[in-house]
């Protein structure tokens, strides 16, 4: 019995190891590369060789584990979840609050990175955790965020905080737009179009020269103020540095702007948790679950799902602007695809619809490479090693490859941990 | 109350309907019987918004004289505005959300408009507070009539069967519907489980909601329907009380003809 | 005028590689009603399995045109239809009976594993081809514009119409074909009839990736340059082909890639290079809102 269970096993990780060699043999062992007669081959078999070594072991590792039941699949991380989010999410709280403390640029620029998707990720998951409706295009609303701040600064010298609201208000503009018309139609169709929307805009603001500058983008973005007090390094009356007497030092606006996105971070947090505790917040998760039941008790749907859209589109539009005053500089290549693609791998990694799941996995996406990345950078340093540093240069596109893994991962083995994590909105209480 | 006047659909070449005219009336449990595929619940989809019809009118009134043409409303209006509510063959419940949430959804548009469409809801003004506990005690009140009051917080998906089909109606019923239409909602249900489901239904008829039925199981039709509409291919061939309809030969007939098992004698 | 045909010319021959790209998506969408996104991907990894294909040969010193593209063709669509055919097991076939957005995310997951994957296996940088089948005719010529068709525009309509013929037959001519059809009417009752649907739904996906790699070998002759993200672009103008064509019907995805081609290279050549991107995903999003059910396509009924 186990012995056949074992052949049966390695019989299947063999085949397995086969296709792989079929699948990776070309593309990873043969690299078309420029050479002296143009396009060349050259071969790489033993990175081939290491491949399909890899899918031979990890197939027999899969086999070999017993198959764990539907329940345990369901509840076991749910209430895990749960318990430590309790005791979490304070804690995450505490530590962003002291963060700058530590007193180190790199780490508030990067913490500042993190709380920016941190914050696209809770206004996305609005519109496809609560709502149900996958948009692939966010990053549109992110731009047209952006691209608002932007220009008003530059054509009526208007400053961050009048400009945040109208930056959302012009997402939110756009949301609408796009949702209007195309809110009608099924799931999949929606997906594809908010795909096209996003490309849309990015195309046109290459194109658009006049408006936008094209591709060289726009520059000198004013930086946000704190009352008025401006974050200049001339440390003269009227900024930061002059007003409280002390010596202008760029990680004081560094630290400023991180938190000015945490509490735009936690702006966002507090009203979609609020919000979801609504007639509206309610009538959107009743539309993820079940759109023609909604339809038969007097749910407006088309409205409904507008209003998913249009709020997400606005926090992307206020994370926009923040990211516009945080660069200084904006051009149509901070808006493609992959930013819409890393936002929903986030919020699909949190667990499609839970706060603290978001925040997590874009600590662990954004955050976690990058400190590895730097730590591979530090030892390649230290050590002279070639190795090291290549890896280091290479992780940014291996990112990718692990997001779009990740997000067929968590789709084929916990597709709903939205479910097991759900909290009621409300409760019946006593009589 | 509701009247139908010359209703038919067409799928492509298929007419599903042809000519149909019945009456439902107000108070009154109205069943509409026949064999499978005779277009019952297309004829159901039509009335309730799902399809529009392509010939004919479908016309409701409310008692307090309100006139509503269905037959060129928007679904939702249907629903929210001339005050029908349906429930479905197989149940659609919002299965990940609480059997009080799916109360509370019912009464969505009631407390959009107490909540100031959510913004007050997000402030947590009195007002809406106010408005939900409310829609709390009304959710409570059917929860009682259905008899899950002590599932209140449980997902409605991990509900038995039988329940499931109750807090479907109890749901369709928080819309404060003057006209409830049900599909088939003795399907698959145990004889103790119909039973129960009788008395709710009777239950609320007295409270003055009509109902209009699309039921297989006889044994259900005959005790608590008042009126009695059959079909077969589409067209009505009968129309009248159980006792008329029990002795049309034109419905036994059909009945036979088709040799269903649930058949007029059940 | 002669303008106009030349662009006619060349609107008919990147129609017929969006066409066969479109076949793809309308034949899964017919059978399983999910949208694989990872089609367009399937397609650029054909068109660079090709290329490395054409250098392996060249290096072997096969370098006869037709041979060497004979091989190159079977090879392409081989290994396009091993990937087809394992991107259906490992992302899709799971999640059959998972919530809605399931498929979706995990088919959008697939083209950015696809996209990554061979961007960082086969670089970033554009792969550029030397023309092998260079020259042409001149059809017409007036006001000093010479209207000129290439062997290679020949090339490719001949195998597009050769593969569509086949690919025809097969559908409604053999037994598979009838499977086939089966599964998409009713894929329960298909099963319950003996039906194997879980390989009926696997040669779909086989036959859709071999037809992209067609594409990609014709893509890649054509414009002689490929990179990692064509996959992106061709794939929505596909897929909006086949949306335009009428989804789920095989000759409205042809009909359709044929419009997309057209519409692509007119827009170039009289409104703006620029935006003729847009111009393929404004016609997307319009033909979505006004016309759902495509040239070609049947009305889909809600079941209540």
């Amino acid at each position: 019995m186990i012995t056949g269970r074992m052949t049966g096993a390695l019989r299947d990780a063999g085949l397995s190891a086969l296709i792989a060699l079929g699948l990776f043999a070309p593309l990873i062992g043969l690299l078309t590369e420029n050479g002296e007669h143009g396009l060349g081959l050259r071969g790489r078999p033993f990175a081939v060789a290491v491949v399909v070594v890899l899918v031979f072991l990890g197939r027999l590792i899969m086999l070999s584990r017993a198959p764990r039941t539907v329940a345990a699949r369901a509840e076991g991380p749910g209430l895990a979840m749960r318990r430590a989010g309790r005791a979490l999410a304070p804690a995450l709280l505490v530590f962003a609050l002291l963060l700058p403390l530590g007193g180190s640029r790199y780490y508030v620029d990067l913490a500042t990175l993190v709380l920016t998707y941190i914050m696209l990720g809770w206004g996305l998951n609005v519109v496809v955790g609560l709502a149900g409706l996958l948009d692939l295009g966010y990053v549109a609303f992110y731009a047209v965020g952006a691209y608002s701040y932007a220009l008003l600064a530059e054509a009526f010298g208007l400053g961050f905080w009048t400009c945040l609201p109208l930056a959302g208000i012009m997402a939110a503009f756009a949301g609408i737009l796009l949702g209007f018309p195309v809110l009608r139609l099924r799931g999949d169709y929606l997906a594809i179009v908010t795909l096209a929307f996003g490309e849309i805009i990015r195309i046109v603001l290459i194109n658009w020269v006049s408006l936008t500058h094209g591709p060289s983008g726009i520059t000198g973005i004013p930086r946000p103020t704190l009352f008025g007090l401006a974050f200049s390094m001339d440390g003269g009356a009227g900024t930061f540095a002059g007003f409280f007497d002390i010596e202008p030092e760029t990680i004081q606006r560094v630290t400023f702007l991180y938190y000015v996105i945490l509490a735009l971070a936690l702006v966002t947090n507090w009203f979609t948790l609020r919000l979801r505790r609504t007639p509206l917040g309610r009538a959107w998760e009743a539309l993820r679950e079940d759109e023609t039941a909604c339809r038969s008790l007097g749910i407006n749907v088309t409205n409904t799902k507008l209003t998913a859209f249009a709020i997400g589109a606005m926090f992307g539009g206020f994370a926009g602007a923040f990211f516009a005053t945080r660069q200084a500089f904006i051009s149509p290549e901070s808006f493609t695809f992959i930013e819409s693609a890393t936002v929903l791998a986030i919020v699909v990694l949190g667990g499609l619809g839970s706060q603290l799941g978001v925040a997590l996995a874009a600590i662990v996406m954004v955050g976690g490479l990058e400190l590895l990345r730097s730590f591979l950078s530090f030892l390649a340093e230290n050590l002279g090693s070639d190795l090291f540093a290549g890896i280091a240069n290479e992780l940014p596109l291996y990112r990718m490859l692990v997001f779009g893994l990740a997000l067929v991962v968590v789709m084929v083995l916990r597709p709903r941990g939205m479910v097991s994590t759900r909290v009621p909105t409300v409760t019946l209480g006593p009589a | 109350m509701l009247a139908a006047a010359g209703l038919t659909m067409r799928f492509g070449g298929l007419t599903a309907v042809a000519d149909l005219s019945f009456e439902a009336r107000a108070g009154e449990i109205t069943a509409v019987i026949g064999p499978n595929g005779a277009g019952k619940t297309t004829v159901f989809n039509c009335i309730t918004g799902f399809y529009k019809p392509s010939e004919g009118r479908i016309a409701l009134t409310h008692p307090n004289g309100a006139r509503f043409a269905l037959d060129r409303m928007q679904g939702h209006r249907i629903a929210s505005r001339a005050r029908v509510a349906r429930t479905f063959q197989n149940i659609r419940l919002f299965a990940g959300m609480t059997v009080l949430e799916n109360l509370l959804v019912a009464q969505h548009n009631a407390l959009m408009g107490a909540s100031g469409f959510s913004l007050l809801a997000v402030l947590g003004t009195g007002r809406y507070r106010a408005a939900e506990a409310q829609g709390r005690e009304k959710a409570r009140h059917w929860l009682d009539r259905i008899g899950l009051i002590d599932r209140a917080d449980a997902p409605a998906g991990e509900l038995p069967y039988g329940a499931q089909r109750r807090l479907e109606v109890a749901r369709a019923m928080c819309i404060d519907p003057v006209m409830l239409c049900l599909d088939e909602p003795a399907a698959g249900l145990n004889p103790r489980e119909t039973d129960v489901l009788n008395n709710l239904l009777l239950g609320i008829r007295d409270d003055g909601c009509s109902l209009l039925l699309i039921e297989h199981d006889m044994g259900v039709v005959m005790r608590i329907s008042d009126h009695i509409v059959v079909l077969d291919h589409g067209k009505k061939i009968a129309d009248g009380s159980p006792a008329e309809i029990r002795a049309d030969p034109a419905v036994i007939a059909a009945y036979l003809g088709e040799g269903d098992e649930d058949g007029v004698a059940a | 005028m002669a303008y106009a045909v030349q662009q006619l010319i060349n609107g008919v021959t990147l129609g017929m590689i969006y066409g066969l790209i479109a076949v793809g998506y309308t034949m899964v969408y017919g059978i399983i009603g999910m949208i694989n996104f990872a089609h367009g991907d399937i397609f650029m990894i054909g068109a660079f399995l090709s290329l490395i294909a054409l250098l392996g040969l060249a290096s072997l010193g096969i370098t006869a045109v037709p041979i060497a593209l004979a091989l190159t063709l079977i090879f392409a669509a081989g290994l396009a239809a091993l990937y087809g055919w394992t991107v259906e097991r490992v992302a899709y076939r799971p999640l059959r009976g998972s919530f809605r957005l399931a498929p979706l995310i995990s088919a959008i997951g697939m083209s950015i594993v696809l996209q990554n994957f061979v961007q960082v296996s086969q670089g970033a940088r554009v792969k550029p081809l030397d023309t092998m089948i260079p020259g042409g005719f001149q059809i017409m010529e007036t006001d000093g514009f010479a209207v000129r068709l290439s062997w290679m525009q020949i090339a490719i309509a001949v195998t597009t119409l050769f593969i569509l013929a086949v690919f025809t037959w097969l559908v409604t001519r053999t037994p598979l074909g009838r499977r086939m059809r089966a599964c998409e009417q009713d894929l329960r009752m298909a099963s319950l009839l003996g039906i194997d649907t879980g390989l009926t739904i696997s040669v779909t996906f086989v036959i859709g990736a071999a037809l992209a790699a067609v594409a990609g070998l014709m893509f890649l002759m054509y414009y002689g340059v490929i990179d990692f993200f064509i996959g992106f672009i061709a794939g929505v103008k596909a897929f909006t082909a086949a949306v335009l064509g009428g989804i789920g019907s095989l000759p409205g995805a042809v009909l359709g890639g044929l419009l997309i081609g057209l519409i692509e290279v007119f827009w170039s050549a009289y409104f703006s290079v620029e935006y003729k991107d847009v111009a393929a995903f404004a016609i997307l999003i319009v033909a979505l809102i006004f016309l759902p059910t495509g040239i070609l396509g049947r009305a889909e009924v809600e079941k209540v």
